[in-house]
């Protein structure tokens, strides 16, 4: 996007992103990591993924059709959601807690509020979060065929070393899809080289973060810990995939950055001073409720407004 | 249905003002005990008894308190019952005076009791009055009742402490924990909104058709027609209704 923006006598130059396009680049971006999910906690994982996706779908298609409102499963948000809700769910869980999640995420957190542009809330977060806190001994249950035991971050919170190496590559415990660091950093790359995110949100919150950890994580500057703690957990699938939900983030440019600041430090907070090893999605939806105000606060002045009269 | 009988005080309590989910009043109590249906009913029938009394007695006493300082007087007469009823509580029902715990003194301030004090009793007789207290207490009650056993048949599969759900049913914890009533009462104001809005709708467009039988055919004597003049007599009564 250019920031010269020049209003020149018609015919204009029209963009060809739809919705359904950058929602598709959005999936293309998601497949590594769920992927890698797939081939890292093998069949249930699989069918997992497919049970939530179609569950969000379904309820978008089911709930457009009886209040008689125009059908929008084909821009392909509810999928985005859905998968992005799965990728968030431990490799172990119930099939029935893929679809409460689908139906919560699309039916209370989007449509109730007006559908796809009016959700104060990343759907995806929203319905996370509320599976986290009804069912927390499910969600936080990392045990499955392939790997038992805690969590990386977990370990970690409790002082114990962690193979940093593995959890750059994916070898670890953890939801579907954040475990591997690589698998989702090329599928961020895929969106900043299609322009579909840029880096102010996910830089200025990896970069916040590292600060605070450093600052408050009472090991100083120790390159192993602080390559676990960006590893570990849904930072990396928060960061470039959830944090840059084009509803839920602030659209100035200004707003972004602080945007992202308070998500690296809230982030920190939970991690390091919360009873739980993991704070990403809290950090996310509490700044998804904050983006009005930030928003208010950092438009800019428009030109020829504000400022002292000569 | 005369203004002031004790009928529709109650029918206004109940439906057509329901403290919670019309006025949205006393929502500190509605949010924070109702995780169980029991409590939900427990505080309902405690604030009908103190509503019930305090309107009774400010009634008998608006004359006689001056207009500047009837909300402190208020105040005093409702604390005195409050604190009647947290004794009576704690004497014969303990297990109830230990689940509502701090809610059944922060009585007093519920704003649906000093609302219908200064809204209602402070300006009617003594009658009326006791039964806008039972009905806004039966009202409040009612609604108490309804978000507790939601909570609890989805937050712990039971309701009034029995089993209601099938073994194999994983409660949704967040239910009785606090967003849990939020989420329930807001689904409880929608569905009372819809039955609302859709009783609306079909008084506008019954009076829309009305007028126009009424100019078109005078002498219509089709049994359509007339059923659409009975809607309006039935309507114009409701309006009446409306203070």
């Amino acid at each position: 996007m250019s920031d010269l923006m020049k209003v020149s006598s018609n015919p204009h130059i029209r963009s060809k992103a739809t919705t359904g396009g950058i929602m598709g680049a959005v999936i293309l971006a998601l497949l590594p990591a769920t992927f890698f999910g797939v081939y890292n906690f093998g069949l249930h994982a699989l069918i997992l993924i497919l049970v939530t996706v179609a569950s969000t779908v379904l309820t978008e298609y089911i709930y457009e059709l009886l209040m008689k409102k125009r059908v929008t499963v084909n821009d392909l948000s509810a999928t985005v959601t859905g998968l992005l809700l799965a990728l968030n769910l431990p490799p172990g869980a119930p099939l029935w807690l893929g679809v409460v999640g689908g139906v919560f995420a699309i039916l209370v957190v989007k449509m109730l509020f007006g559908g796809l542009g009016q959700n104060f809330m990343n759907p995806a977060l929203g319905a996370r979060c509320f599976l986290l806190i009804s069912f927390t001994s499910i969600m936080t249950n990392f045990d499955c065929d392939a790997y038992s035991g805690a969590t990386p971050l977990t370990a970690l919170k409790a002082g114990e070393s962690v193979n940093v190496m593995d959890m750059i590559l994916g070898h670890t415990g953890g939801t579907i899809g954040e475990t591997s660091m690589v698998a989702i950093v090329a599928g961020a790359c895929i969106l900043i080289l299609l322009d579909i995110i840029d880096l102010r949100i996910p830089g200025s919150y990896i970069v916040s973060f590292v600060i605070f950890i450093v600052l408050f994580g009472g090991r100083g500057f120790d390159s192993a810990y602080i390559s676990a703690q960006l590893a570990g957990g849904g930072l990396m699938l928060g960061a470039f995939f959830m944090a840059t939900d084009y509803v839920t983030r602030p659209i100035t440019k200004r707003g972004q950055y602080v945007f992202g600041i308070f998500l690296g430090i809230m982030t920190g907070i939970f991690r390091l001073f919360a009873p739980g090893a993991e704070g990403v999605s809290y950090a996310i939806i509490l700044g998804n409720l904050l983006v009005p105000l930030i928003e208010k606060v950092t438009l800019p002045k428009a030109f020829g407004k504000g400022g002292e009269r000569a | 249905m005369n203004q002031n009988s004790a009928g529709e005080r109650l029918y206004n309590g109940i439906i057509k003002e329901n403290p919670t989910l019309v006025l949205m009043l006393g929502m500190c109590p509605t949010l924070a005990v109702t995780t169980s249906a029991i409590n939900g009913l427990g505080m309902g029938l405690t604030t009908m008894v103190v509503l019930a009394l305090s309107n009774a007695i400010i009634s008998l006493l608006r004359n006689i308190i001056p207009d500047k300082v009837r909300i402190p007087a208020f105040i005093v007469i409702i604390a005195s019952f409050v604190t009647v009823v947290q004794m009576v509580l704690q004497a014969y029902l303990p297990f109830l005076y230990d689940a509502l715990g701090i809610y059944i003194p922060l009585i007093v301030v519920n704003c649906i009791i000093l609302g219908r004090a200064e809204s209602y009793a402070s300006k009617n007789p003594v009658i009326p009055s006791l039964f806008d207290g039972i009905g806004m207490g039966l009202g409040f009650s009612a609604a108490l009742t309804i978000i507790g056993a939601v909570r609890e048949i989805l937050g712990a599969g039971e309701v009034f402490g029995f089993h209601f759900m099938p073994e194999s049913y994983v409660p949704f914890s967040i239910f009785v924990l606090a967003p849990g009533a939020f989420f329930v009462l807001a689904a409880l104001t929608a569905i009372q909104n819809k039955v609302r809005i859709n009783g609306e709708k079909k008084g506008k467009d019954m009076s829309r058709i009305q007028s126009g039988c009424n100019s078109d055919c005078a002498g219509c004597s089709d049994s359509g027609c007339s059923r659409r003049f009975y809607g309006e007599s039935k309507e114009n009564d409701t309006k009446g209704e409306v203070k």
